[in-house]
């Protein structure tokens, strides 16, 4: 095999590794909603994408939606029965009072953007 | 932090104190940065702080004092979404038509064969290159900015894998164009590939146009019931004590309970309540979509939204804003499309490693093709690459569920059944076994007289019976009195004076009408009095097996007191009547093989004279209240899905032991909280309706996922040229892009096909 072919060869499989790498072994950072308040900025998916919130007290999260990707137009709360159109620059508030303990999944309408609530 | 204001009214000011009150209030509640309160308007202007401060909070601080503010919860209405939503749009178009048109002159310049046909300066790189620019850089811009700040959370979507595959073909070319000698030095003929990346950035764009469009669609239902609610409300209100009444018309958020309202001919019922004066016709298809108008008169309820046809009446608003069943069908709609199915569980956990792994393909692909790929293997493996990238398609995939739950929960509110959440709708089409409670579902649950049977040949006619029994039972407080007595106005007999009535507990009533003595009740009565009942037994039989309580009348000749001298001279038959739509509601569901049972207190032989009226060949008789949801469970417990349909408020534990439990609603909060689906329509054919409703969306969720995976499976490999060694067959770029616009197209398309399904 020729030097290029090598080296694309060993390329190719380094981009393989880093996209795994980079995309899939990354860790996500749980924020705690401080007050009864906490904001999401939407912007290239949820930042923070991981909010920690007390349970059965209600809790405002503000989603401010920056990017203009139609794909985080929505989000949707599928175990709080929420799917909410966020207008770009605006802010949104959901109030929840999650009346269970755990993990719920929330995303954007296409699912393709995800985070998570923690009921503590 | 927001810095919000708003202007509400306020409701119950007289004087300048009230403003003083109200604002001294308004300005002690945290968060809030200024009130004013202007008497003359009614209303209330205040500046808060989102973050710190509520509606809800305005509107507490506000009743605390004595007032009511009426406080706007939403603050992004439907028109502001829509509209964004058009404006977009309208730049989407734009940048299609731009990246169409300038791609389609470097296509004429740069295509084997179609070249030849092209101006001589649309071949020169450069030329080509200065129409590349804007696509790739104005009307591709919103794919970067969505990779860029994704990529920065270390995330990629959709917009990643088109921005690497169009920058890949883009970057390329240009270096061709800037550097030509570069690649002929390493045996490359340099011709650019800018055809690729503008055809590509606006056949997507066009694929996300159409797929914009069709995705409004989904959501219509929700705006067809908000454009239900009226505008205004036309109320009479006392400006205070002494003062006539005046008429005004008032938007409809400023009406309160208790306000009188007229409604004349024509004119949309604002609010809920109940008729006070007047009658009319009303048509309430749009809530319940039953199309014959129902007559309302006094006490009467009437439902907001609904359309007043002929007559003027005035009512009393009972529920307002958000407590109107309008109100509550939205809230229910909006929840169950925001809600998600089971089913998509699979969708969700693919999508969320799929660009990740496209990502690895494409590195994949061009290493293989490199290595490989024999002469030009360069271009092999750089064509192939973005052709991966172009074809990925995760948001059909995205798109496949939630676009059909959004058609089929909407359609089944259009239809007057509400489904409360994705799962019921999914549930739903697995049922084999529908458990109908019987009184007051498959009945009407009130009693009325179905037979009067005159014994003896000659005598009293049968309104003269009716008379007789309508007279006495009028100081009854029996429940089959109220049947009886209900006829006898219905048929206008004359009622007479009673002298010394008696009611016999557990056996029926005694009296004195027009001086003869009249005895009415059970055979137990007729045996203590010693009456003699041989000829009417085969009578009573037939009527008993028919599951209906039978009431014997006897009299005794004129004047006597002894009433063993009394005879028997009629029959009264009472039950509960079957409702108009069971028969045809319980043979709709035995066509789609579902199995009927009916559950019951009464007992067995009033039971089964129901169930053979209906079809049913399941009985389960003389349940008590409590037991029924013991009996669901059984069923259960034989391996069947089941759902029970109940009133929503006296069955709820069996309605939430089913798999689905089904109310046939009143609108109330306890029935739509209790249930998975209420049929606000009141038409037992709608059961069969909703589970015919629930079967399409699921067939039509599975050809969506179908569609979307298979694309995917098969399309990607072909992309990365799986078929060549054997056909020579590869994608090309451009063909991978109008795949993967058709496929989420498709999928949407196919869930809006769902809007035409009859039920």
């Amino acid at each position: 095999m020729s030097p290029d072919k090598i080296f694309v060869a060993l390329f190719s499989l380094a981009g393989v590794a880093f996209t795994y790498w980079f995309f899939l072994m990354r860790k996500e950072q749980e924020v705690s909603a401080i007050s009864d308040s906490i904001d999401i900025t939407v912007e290239g998916g949820y930042n923070p994408e991981v909010i920690s919130i007390p349970f059965g007290k209600i809790t405002k999260i503000n989603f401010i939606r920056k990017d203009p990707s139609n794909c985080l137009e929505e989000v949707v709360l599928s175990d709080f029965k929420i799917r909410k159109y966020l207008p770009l620059n605006q802010k949104v508030t959901l109030e929840l009072t999650p009346q269970k303990k755990g993990e719920f999944k929330f995303s954007c309408g296409m699912n393709m953007f995800h985070g998570k609530i923690i009921v503590k | 932090m927001a810095e919000i204001k708003q202007t509400f009214p306020i409701k119950g000011m007289h004087c300048a104190s009230c403003v003083r009150v109200i604002e001294k209030s308004l300005s002690r509640t945290p968060g809030i940065k200024e009130a004013n309160v202007n008497l003359a308007t009614e209303k209330a202007t205040v500046i808060y702080e989102d973050t710190e401060c509520s509606p809800n909070q305005i509107a507490s601080a506000v009743s605390n004092v004595g007032y009511a503010a009426l406080v706007e919860q939403t603050k992004v209405d439907e028109g502001a979404e829509r509209g964004e939503k058009e404006k977009s749009l309208k730049v989407l178009r734009s940048k299609v038509a731009v990246s169409l048109v300038l791609g389609g002159l470097i296509l004429w310049g740069s295509f084997p064969g179609l070249m030849n046909t092209a101006p001589s300066f649309l071949k020169i790189p450069w030329v080509q290159l200065l129409l590349a620019i804007p696509v790739q850089f104005w009307a591709g811009l919103e794919f970067y900015q969505a990779t860029i700040p994704a990529l920065k959370h270390r995330l990629a979507n959709m917009d990643t894998l088109v921005a690497l595959g169009t920058t890949v073909a883009f970057g390329f070319s240009a270096f061709i164009t800037f550097f030509p000698q570069i690649v002929q030095s390493i045996g490359l003929e340099p011709m650019p590939y800018f055809d690729v990346s503008t055809i590509v950035i606006g056949l997507i764009l066009l694929g996300r146009y159409f797929e914009a469009k069709a995705k409004m669609g989904t959501s219509e239902a929700i705006k067809k019931l908000i454009g239900l609610q009226a505008k205004t409300a036309r109320v009479l209100r006392g400006k205070g004590k002494g003062e006539s009444v005046k008429e005004m018309d008032i938007p409809i958020n400023e009406v309160v309970i208790g306000d009188i309202i007229r409604v004349r001919p024509g004119e949309k019922i604002p609010v809920d309540g109940i008729i006070i004066e007047g009658k009319s016709s009303v048509d309430e298809s749009m809530i319940t979509g039953e199309s014959i108008p129902v007559d309302k008169t006094k006490g009467d309820s009437v439902v907001g939204a609904t359309m007043n046809k002929s007559g003027t009446f005035i009512y009393k608003a009972k529920k307002v804003g958000s407590d109107t069943m309008l109100a509550q069908i939205i809230k229910l709609v909006q929840e169950a499309q925001g809600s998600k199915a089971p089913i998509q569980r699979i969708a969700d956990t693919i999508s969320s490693y799929f660009v990740p792994i496209v990502i690895m393909l494409a590195f994949a692909t061009f290493g293989i093709w490199y290595v490989l790929g024999g002469t030009n293997a360069f271009l092999f493996a750089l064509l192939n690459t973005v052709a991966v990238l172009i074809i990925a398609c995760p948001c059909a995939m995205g798109l496949a569920t939630p676009t059909a739950i959004m058609v089929g929960t909407g359609k089944g509110a259009e239809n007057g059944i509400l489904i409360k959440d994705a799962e019921s709708l999914e549930i739903a089409h697995r049922l084999n076994t529908i458990i109908f409670d019987k009184t007051g579902t498959l009945t009407n649950g009130k009693p009325e007289v179905t037979d009067i049977v005159r014994v003896r040949g000659k005598g009293e006619s049968v309104k003269e019976i009716l008379g007789l029994v309508a007279s006495l039972e009028k100081g009854s407080e029996h429940s089959l009195a109220e049947a009886i007595v209900k006829k006898g106005e219905e048929e206008r007999v004359n009622i007479e004076k009673v002298e010394g009535f008696k009611a016999i507990a557990g056996q029926g009533v005694e009296g004195g009408v027009n001086g003869r003595k009249v005895y009415f009740g059970n055979t137990r009565l007729m045996e203590n009095k010693k009456i003699d009942l041989t000829h009417v037994r085969s009578g009573l039989a037939r009527l008993e097996g028919e599951g209906k309580t039978v009431m014997i009348l006897a009299t005794s000749s004129r004047h006597s007191e002894h009433s063993e001298e009394s005879h028997i001279i009629g029959l009264i038959a009472v039950a509960d009547t079957v409702k108009e739509t069971a028969k045809a509601g319980v043979e709709a569901l035995q066509k789609l093989g579902i199995e009927v049972v009916m559950i019951t207190g009464d007992n067995q032989a009033t039971a089964n004279a129901i169930a053979s009226k209906l079809g049913i060949k399941r009985v389960l008789a003389e349940v008590l209240p409590d037991q029924k949801e013991v009996e669901v469970r059984k069923i259960q417990a034989e391996g069947r899905k089941v759902a029970m349909v109940g009133d929503g408020i006296n069955d709820a534990p069996a309605l939430a032991a089913a798999d689905i439990g089904i109310a046939m609603g009143t609108g109330t909060d306890v029935a739509i909280e209790a249930a998975d689906i209420t049929l606000i329509n009141r038409d037992l054919k709608s059961v069969a309706s909703a589970i015919e409703l629930s079967k399409k969306t699921m067939r039509t969720i599975k050809l969506n996922l179908f569609w979307a995976f298979g694309y995917n499976i098969i399309l990607i490999p072909v992309a990365m040229g799986i078929l060549y060694p054997v056909w020579g067959i590869l994608l090309n770029p451009i063909f991978a892009s109008v795949a993967m616009a058709s496929s989420s197209i498709s999928v949407v398309s196919n869930s809006l096909l769902l809007k035409r399904t009859k039920l």
